[in-house]
């Protein structure tokens, strides 16, 4: 997608749905700017071994007499720790820089893992009814009643710790969410007459989930899908926070925050602001662009 | 508007702190504990937060100082009058909170109920195991006949709190937490009780040993670190316990602020796999290529002193813990009677460790995992990273896992780990770690039930074994000495440091730091001025 | 309609009973809760008399049996840690969850509702944009944090409010409660901003997106074209229209809120059963687990159930019989 609207100049062209998507999206100048600073976010964490001065997930490289040092000073290694280090003495440029991977990757793998998972079994509930329809939404309730520090354990007692474990456990809990949604929607949207023409045409089961009822289902999940990237985020941060996260040599931002949580009284802002900030900037662009995605896609909307 | 709000949250303050800002006069203080109590029942769990409110409420035959030196509790004196019988004079007009006098009956009922609590999920039944028979010679002279000689009656007797007859004869662990039963002999009587969230006590003005410095005490549990260090900062509370080590250099210049600290009886140290024997693999141990290794290095004690001597343990206390530990090479702090004299921590040399490591036969290093939990001690997952960082350095490529102590305890007592990060609060008798830890796993004695690396060195247990009949205490001592001794210099462990208790109070307040890391509302007491 | 209520109470019963098994399971594969309770210096002979009197020296099928045929009984077991009956210990808790929830739930649509709706009017003006993006920070800032923040400005620099705890209570219904006493709202604005955080920026983005798309429905061009003032169109014909899906998203919220505030409440030191939750997880006590687990579920179940219930009512299209074939 990203190739696409950078090559999408103003077209004169044959306007194929595809382009009038990407002009409307172009429409908003701070959807084009935050995808522009997603797309810089991405790139920062996808080159991170390239750029940054230190490898922060080799303890070799960490020394804790350089632990804690405030932003600008020079390490025993011979850089600068632009941001100041945490107390392991990890430059927090470079952690945050790694972080971005580990987070991006847990957010948006868990998100679209349970965005999959959730809205076919959420399609298939309110397409099917009866049966099926009740032993997923009760699926659905089992699932949201149960705590995802509970959950996280059991995945941590069963697997073992990991960035992929921490993956399985988000799934765990939000593919729920994407599933009552898109069921909710799915139920009032396959009484329409589209749907029932689809049927009266004998179309495969599939053919008319995925090609007929999905599409107008997408809205409400986009909503729900880039909102839950960021809550996916952030519910990483708190099961680092508890101990349930992701390895503490291999931090994400979420764990960075955490880590650096307890020095907030002492005034070593740096070991949690920094990472948070990073965070922040990273959903905000998530969000405008979600936001704007829903905007267009939205066949309501359209005036 | 922001104005008349200041005001509000200014008369609610006073409201809450009482009169303590006016120091001498004070009536009430609050306090903050980080650990919840559990149960008021004095019997029903082994826990330490319950047992520094047990001690608030209660007293024990033989009490504790600041420096868990044992004092004269409800008993006066005690000694052992034959091999197997130990006798207690018991203090004379003592009352408990309800007025019913203290006698011997109430001490043999105490024993009796210890292995009896219901549903204890860790019972206090250990320490009236040994006794066989109570005979109560007069009400003030009581006498404990024992299998064999069992020189560790008192220390035993400083875990028990004596409980009233006629007042506890039926009464459960509910009564107790509902504070109908929370009656006891001791400095403080319980007002009310909000399971996990707070106490209130009030002074005993009949307390035979000294008289408590205030009125009314709050006692509360805030579980969180940085919100108790805030409450603190806030004034909403006036005392906490477990000051965050990352808070420590700001309280510390802050004015308005003074804490109490002491070193501790809680070694942190790193245990071993000594169960894979030599020619096996340990399960977390592998070559520099990740393939198995074939033999189990740690069986070899240069490994193990190599792997000792390569952590920086100034380093550690330093940067890691910011200052509050001291460096240790063995259990006990300096400065306690089993405290091994000579054996200092060992000494940071990564060349001398490299050297050891070659002429084990591992020139090139191996791999290892280092575990550890991470919501138990304090900075214990920085504190494996730290080590981590100082053993890849001498050529063994660590990698390190922190997990909860949920997950982490069982693995670890399983012996699931090559290396793993664990403390021990100790009881100041060197006999306990002996026992509990570096002794051999027997059931029959009950030794080793904490030996999660399986050490076995029999020359240890044959003095440990003399030590716990031995009635001449100097000798005793010196067993328990040499015993500990052995287990340093084979490398048993690897002991970090020893932690410091800290404590933080508002300026007006003053306290006596414990090294048993118990936070009692009698050790608080108004600054002097 | 019955047979159809009837059905769905019997699912519930399955459901909570899945509950209880899957429970059952996990904490027995996390660990042994005596290894985590008991005092480390505890023997051999001590482990295995605790291991017995917790009852967990049958297998885990008999365990399991046991639980089963005391709970038909109305009995779901004592706390491991407390020793008092489970359900006794959550609902002691469950005021100070209760009204913390609700609270949070009220500020969120106090402050979500008008701002959510100015958003939806005028989509592209500048003070919108601001208030969409404030939206973002609601869920992008780790909950811990944000609550640590609150303390360190509102408690320990400016003083206006208490750092935790929950303050004194009054007495309703023979039950504690917070919001009775000037002192109790004090404790509790903070965690309740806390945890309603999340909520606002829902409310805010769910008002929006309803306000804008209801703009653009016939009828209320039509009542636009009428000649009807902006403020009725505004608050009698959108306003009505949009209400009935954020009620029904903030009510699904409410019951994660009740179930799962458990890190608002340790940070504030609320004493929940959001920290009786996480306390019993980290000592692994079972039956306030179980117990904790069984509850949530079915209030879970009926939050739904309504939900389904009022999806049906507004809309005939659902048919409720429709599901039971």
């Amino acid at each position: 997608m990203s190739d696409a609207v950078i090559s999408a100049k103003p077209a004169d062209k044959v306007e194929t749905p595809f382009r009038r998507f990407v002009s409307e999206f172009a429409e908003s100048k701070v959807a084009l700017g935050a995808l522009v600073v997603f797309i810089i976010i991405a790139l920062l964490a996808i080159f991170a071994p390239w750029i940054t001065p230190q490898n922060p997930y080799d303890l070799a490289e960490l020394d804790i007499m350089d632990g804690r040092r405030e932003p600008g000073t020079v390490g025993g290694a011979g850089f600068t720790y632009w941001l100041g280090t945490d107390d392991q003495g990890r430059d927090m440029l470079s952690g945050i820089i790694y972080g971005l991977r580990i987070s991006l990757t847990v957010g948006a793998g868990s998100a679209l893992i349970a965005c999959l998972i959730g809205a076919s079994l959420g399609l298939l509930a309110a397409y099917a009814g009866g049966r099926t329809d009740s032993v997923i939404m009760r699926l659905v309730d089992l699932q949201l009643s149960f705590p995802t520090i509970l959950a996280a354990l059991m995945i941590l007692a069963f697997l073992g710790k990991g960035i992929m474990n921490v993956v399985i456990a988000l799934v765990l809990v939000e593919w729920a969410y994407y599933a009552r949604t898109v069921r909710g929607t799915a139920l009032v949207e396959r009484r329409r007459e589209y749907i029932e023409a689809a049927q009266c045409l004998a179309l495969p089961t599939h053919r008319v989930l995925f090609g007929h009822l999905l599409p107008n289902c997408l809205p409400p999940l986009i909503v729900v899908g880039t909102m839950q990237v960021a809550r996916a985020i952030a519910l990483e941060a708190t099961l680092s926070f508890l101990g349930l996260g992701v390895p503490i040599t291999e931090p994400s931002l979420g764990l960075l925050i955490a880590n650096g949580y307890e020095y907030m009284l002492s005034g070593k802002y740096w070991i949690s602001f920094y990472p948070g900030i990073a965070l922040l900037i990273t959903i905000v662009a998530i969000n405008l662009v979600g936001d704007q995605l829903r905007d267009v896609l939205n066949p309501r909307l359209k005036k | 508007m922001t104005g008349k709000l200041r005001k509000l949250a200014l008369a609610a303050s006073t409201a809450i702190i009482g009169l303590s800002a006016q120091g001498a006069v004070a009536q009430s203080v609050t306090m903050a504990v980080a650990a919840p109590v559990t149960s008021l029942d004095p019997h029903y769990h082994q826990l330490s937060p319950n047992n520094a409110v047990a001690d608030t409420i209660f007293d024990k035959l033989v009490n504790t100082d600041a420096k868990s030196n044992n004092l004269p509790g409800l008993a006066l004196s005690w000694r052992a009058v034959e091999a197997n019988v130990w006798e207690f004079k018991l203090r004379p007009n003592v009352r408990f909170h309800n007025g019913n006098p203290f006698t011997a009956e109430d001490v043999a009922f105490t024993l009796q109920r210890l292995p009896n609590v219901p549903n204890s999920p860790s019972s206090f039944a250990a320490y009236s195991r040994p006794i066989q028979a109570i005979e109560i010679v007069d009400p003030l002279t009581i006498r404990f006949r024992t299998a064999a000689p069992h020189p560790l009656m008192p220390l035993d007797m400083t875990n028990v709190r004596i409980l009233d007859r006629e007042t506890h004869q039926n009464a459960t662990t509910e009564d107790f937490n509902a504070g109908r039963a929370a009656i006891g002999t001791g400095p403080y009587r319980v007002v009310s009780h909000r399971s996990g969230d707070r106490i209130e006590f009030e002074r005993n003005d009949n307390y035979w040993g000294d008289r408590a410095a205030f009125q009314r005490v709050i006692y509360r549990m805030i579980t969180n670190d940085a919100a108790r260090t805030a409450a603190l900062l806030a004034g909403d509370v006036e005392f906490i316990d477990q000051v965050p080590t990352s808070d420590l250099a700001k309280l510390r210049q802050d004015n308005r602020i003074a804490l109490s600290e002491t070193v501790g009886l809680r070694l942190i140290f790193l245990g071993l796999d000594h169960l894979r024997p030599a020619n096996e693999n340990s399960p977390f141990i592998t070559d520099n290529d990740g393939k198995p290794l074939g033999r189990n290095p740690l069986q070899d004690v240069r490994v193990r002193r190599a792997l000792s001597i390569a952590i920086d343990r100034k380093a550690i206390v330093d940067r890691v813990m910011e200052g509050a530990a001291v460096p240790a090479g063995q259990f006990l702090p300096e400065g306690v009677y089993t405290h091994v004299p000579g054996v200092t921590p060992p000494p940071f040399d990564p060349d001398g460790a490299r050297r050891l490591l070659a002429e084990a036969g591992y020139p090139q290093g191996f791999r290892i995992q280092l575990n550890g939990p991470n919501d138990r001690y304090v900075n214990d997952a920085r504190i494996i990273q730290a080590v981590g960082q100082m053993w890849t350095r001498i050529g063994v490529r660590t990698t390190v896992e922190a997990q909860p102590w949920t997950t982490f305890v069982g693995r670890a007592g399983r012996a699931d780990f090559s290396a793993h990060l664990i403390g021990w609060g100790s009881n100041p008798d060197g006999s306990h770690p002996l026992r509990n830890i570096l002794a051999t796993q027997t059931r029959e004695k009950g030794w080793g039930s904490s030996n999660r690396g399986r050490y076995s060195n029999p020359r240890l247990d044959a003095l440990l074994d003399q030590s716990l009949v031995e009635l001449d205490e100097a000798k005793r001592v010196q067993l328990v000495i040499e015993a500990q001794r052995i287990a340093a210099e084979d490398v048993a462990v690897i002991p970090l440091h020893i932690q410091t208790n800290i404590w933080g109070m508002r300026r007006h307040l003053a306290h006596d730091a414990r090294n048993d890391e118990l936070t009692r509302a009698q050790d608080v007491r108004p600054a002097a001025r | 309609m019955t047979v159809y209520l009837v059905r769905r109470v019997l699912q519930a019963l399955l459901v909570v009973l899945a509950m209880s098994l899957i429970v059952f399971i996990g904490v027995y594969a996390i660990g042994d809760p005596v290894e985590i309770l008991i005092s480390p210096d505890a023997d051999q002979i001590e482990r295995e008399r605790a291991v017995q009197a917790l009852g967990l020296d049958l297998p885990l099928w008999q365990q399991y049996a046991v639980f089963l045929t005391k709970a038909l009984q109305g009995d779901l077991g004592r706390s491991f840690v407390y020793n008092e009956p489970a359900l006794k210990l959550i609902l002691q808790r469950m005021p100070a969850t209760l009204e913390l929830a609700f609270g949070a739930t009220i500020i969120a649509l106090i402050i979500g509702l008008p701002l959510g709706l100015y958003a939806g009017l005028r989509p592209d003006g500048r003070v919108s944009r601001v208030i969409m993006a404030g939206s973002i920070l609601g869920f992008s800032l780790p909950t811990f944090w944000v609550g640590l923040m609150l303390i360190m400005v509102f408690a320990v620099y400016l003083g206006w409010l208490p750092s935790t705890g929950r303050g004194d209570t009054g007495t309703l219904l023979g039950l504690q409660w917070s919001f009775l006493t000037w002192d109790g709202i004090r404790h509790m604005t903070m965690p309740a901003i806390n945890l309603a955080l999340f909520k606002i920026s829902l409310v805010i983005r769910l008002t929006r997106a309803g306000v804008r798309e209801t703009m653009l429905m016939d009828y209320v061009k039509f009542a636009r074209a009428k000649g009807l003032s902006p403020a009725r169109v505004t608050f009698v014909h959108v306003f009505k229209n949009i209400l009935i899906p954020v009620v029904t998203v903030v009510g699904l919220e409410l019951g994660s809120t009740i179930a799962f505030s458990v890190v608002t409440e340790s940070v504030f030191a609320w004493p929940g059963m959001g920290k009786l939750i996480i306390d019993s997880i980290n000592v692994l006590d079972r039956p306030v687990i179980v117990a904790y687990l069984m509850m949530i579920v079915l209030m879970f179940i009926a939050i739904n159930l309504i939900v389904d219930l009022t999806y049906s009512m507004l809309d005939p299209r659902v048919r409720l019989e429709s599901k039971g074939t």
